[in-house]
C-alpha cells in the first residue's frame, strides 16, 4: 500500500477516521498557512473560531464512532458568491452587501455531511474576470509565483488550495472561473453539467451560463465533493473502460497555445496511447464563433441582474466590472435570440465530436498565468487581450453545457503550471471523473506518463 | 460592418457620452465588430442548417 497523500482528502480521511489526525490540526493546519502568506490574499472572511469549534465537535463525533463521511472534519473553502449563514456576501465587491440569514443548499450539503466551512474566498468583483484582480479586497495572488494572477473568478479558492489554506474548495464558472484559476495555480477544477448543481443563493453573472462547483487537489477528492454538493452519499465511481478513446479538438482548441501547453498536450497524447488508450483528432464545426455567442449572452444576463444595483450604487463598482456590465444594456433583444440559436447549433457540434469519443482532450488556458496588471497576453507570438486569452479554450462548454475537468499538467520551463481539460457528454458528470480518474496521472506527468513532469 | 451596425454604434456612443461614460466608446466599438460576427453566423447557419440545428435543448 502506498503512503497516504496528506494533501488529498480521500487519505487524510482515513486517519481522520481512526483517531490518527484531528481535525482541529486540519485546521490549524490551514490557518498556519492563511498567516503565513496574507500577500496571497485568497479569503475575504476567515471563519476561525467557528471552524476550530465546529473542528472539535467533528472530533468528538468521530470519536464517538459517529463518522459522516469522507468529509467529516475537512475544511473548505467557498467562494464569495455562495452565501455562508451569518457571513456577508460580498462578491469581492464595495457594494452594501448583507449577511445570509441561511447557508445555499451546495453549502448546507456540505455541512450535512461534515464539512468544515473555514472562509469565503476572494474572487473578481461579481465573477465578471478571469484575473482576481478587480476585487474590493485587493488582488489574489498566485502563490506559486506572487507576481502572478491566480487566474479567476475564483482566484481565492484556486490560490487557496495551491497554497495548503484548505483542503477543499467550492468556485463557480460562467466562461471558465473554476477551470481557469484551477489552471494558473496547478489543482484540480470540475465544471458540472449545467443545472446538475443548485444555484439557489448564489448571485449570479449569467443564469443560463452559471454553474457551481468543486475545486480540489485531486480528482478523487473533486469526485467526492462533487457526489455531496449533489446530495448524493459518497460511492465508489464506475469503472472507467480500460481501453478510451480521447477526441483532440485541434482546429481552434490547439492551435494558438505555448510551446509548454503544446508539449503537454503530446505528451498525455503519447501516454494516453501508451496505456492503450486512443486519441483521434476531430473538429467542433463553427468553435469560432463562441466568444461572440457567449458576449451576447452574457452581457445581457449580466445586466439584467445588476440594473438596479447600477442606479444606486454605479459608482462603488470597480471601473472595468462597471463597463462590461454597462455594456450589456445596448445588446440589442434580436442579437440576444441569435446568439441562442448559435448556441443551440453549437452544443450539437460539440455533441457530434464527442461521437464514437468517450471524452475531448484539450488545453485549459494557452498559457500560464499571466502576470498581475497585464492587460495582453503573448502566445507564442500572438498578442491577445488577457480577457479574451483565458476565456479562449474553457466558454464554449459554459455555453454548451457540457461536463469538463481541469487538470495540472506539469509544469512549463518557467516553473509554472500548465493544464489539460477533459469534456464528457451532457448528463455523464460521474463518467467524466472516472475517466479523469484513470487518467489522472498520465496527464498529470506522474506515474504511467511519457516524458515526466515538466512542460 | 453592415451600416444597421454602423448606425447602431454611432447611437450607442452618443447615448455613453449623454450618460458620462465616454470610456465605454471603445468597449462598444469592440461589441459591434463582434455583433457583425455574431449576425455573419447567424446568416451562415440559416444557409446551411442542418435538421437538427433548430432543435437541439438548452444545456
Amino acid at each position: 500500500m502506498s503512503a497516504p497523500d496528506l494533501r488529498r482528502i480521500v487519505d487524510v480521511a482515513r486517519l481522520l477516521k481512526t483517531g490518527a489526525l484531528a481535525p482541529q490540526d486540519l485546521v490549524l493546519e490551514c490557518l498556519e498557512q492563511i498567516e503565513a502568506r496574507p500577500q496571497v490574499n485568497a479569503f475575504i472572511t476567515l471563519l476561525k473560531e467557528s471552524a476550530l469549534e465546529e473542528a472539535k465537535r467533528a472530533g468528538t463525533e468521530i470519536g464517538a464512532g459517529r463518522w459522516r463521511g469522507p468529509l467529516h472534519g475537512i475544511p473548505v473553502a467557498v467562494k464569495d458568491l455562495i452565501d455562508v449563514a451569518g457571513t456577508r456576501t460580498t462578491s469581492g465587491s464595495a457594494l452594501p452587501s448583507t449577511e445570509a440569514v441561511e447557508d445555499a443548499p451546495i453549502v448546507t450539503r456540505l455541512r450535512e455531511a461534515g464539512a468544515i466551512i473555514l472562509g469565503k474566498t476572494n474572487l473578481h468583483e461579481f465573477a465578471f474576470g478571469t484575473t482576481s484582480e478587480e476585487t474590493a479586497f485587493g488582488p489574489v495572488r498566485n502563490p506559486l509565483d506572487e507576481t502572478r494572477s491566480a487566474g479567476g473568478s475564483s482566484g481565492g479558492s484556486a490560490a487557496a488550495l495551491a497554497a495548503g489554506m484548505c483542503f477543499a474548495a467550492v468556485g463557480t464558472d460562467t466562461g471558465g472561473s473554476i477551470r481557469i484559476p484551477s489552471a494558473a495555480c496547478g489543482t484540480v477544477g470540475l465544471k458540472p453539467t449545467y443545472g446538475e448543481l443548485p444555484l439557489e443563493a448564489i448571485v449570479p453573472l449569467s443564469t443560463t451560463l452559471d454553474h457551481v462547483g468543486p475545486m480540489a487537489r485531486s480528482v478523487a477528492d473533486a469526485a467526492l465533493l462533487f457526489q455531496v454538493m449533489k446530495g448524493l452519499q459518497p460511492m465508489p465511481l464506475p469503472a472507467a473502460p480500460r481501453r478510451l478513446v480521447f477526441g483532440v479538438p485541434v482546429p481552434y482548441f490547439c492551435e494558438r497555445i505555448d510551446e509548454d501547453v503544446a508539449t503537454a498536450l503530446t505528451r498525455a497524447r503519447a501516454s494516453f496511447e501508451a496505456a492503450g488508450h486512443e486519441t483521434i483528432d476531430v473538429a467542433i464545426e463553427h468553435a469560432s464563433w463562441t466568444p461572440h455567442v457567449y458576449l451576447h449572452i452574457v452581457l445581457p444576463e449580466a445586466s439584467w441582474y445588476h440594473a438596479p444595483l447600477l442606479v444606486r450604487h454605479g459608482s462603488s463598482y470597480s471601473p472595468g466590472v462597471r463597463l462590461r456590465i454597462e455594456m450589456g444594456r445596448y445588446v440589442l433583444a434580436e442579437d440576444y435570440l441569435r446568439a441562442l440559436e448559435l448556441r443551440s447549433a453549437l452544443q450539437l457540434r460539440v455533441d457530434r465530436a464527442l461521437d464514437g469519443c468517450d471524452a475531448l482532450l484539450l488545453p485549459t488556458l494557452p498559457a500560464a498565468a499571466p502576470e498581475l496588471g497585464a492587460t495582453v497576453m503573448d502566445v507564442n507570438g500572438h498578442r491577445e487581450p488577457v480577457r479574451a486569452a483565458m476565456l479562449r479554450l474553457t466558454q464554449l462548454f459554459n455555453l454548451t453545457g457540457h461536463p469538463s475537468i481541469a487538470l495540472p499538467a506539469g509544469a512549463g520551463r518557467d516553473g509554472l503550471p500548465r493544464s489539460l481539460q477533459l469534456v464528457g457528454a451532457r448528463h455523464a458528470t460521474e463518467r467524466l471523473l472516472a475517466i479523469a480518474t484513470a487518467v489522472e496521472p498520465q496527464i498529470s506527468g506522474g506515474p504511467g506518463s511519457v516524458g515526466g513532469g515538466t512542460g | 460592418m453592415t451600416p444597421e451596425i454602423e448606425s447602431w454604434l454611432a447611437a450607442a456612443q452618443a447615448d455613453a457620452d449623454r450618460r458620462g461614460l465616454p470610456e465605454l466608446k471603445p468597449l462598444l466599438e469592440t461589441l459591434a465588430r463582434s455583433t457583425a460576427a455574431l449576425r455573419e453566423a447567424d446568416e451562415q447557419l440559416r444557409l446551411r442548417a442542418q435538421p437538427d440545428d433548430h432543435h437541439a435543448s438548452n444545456p
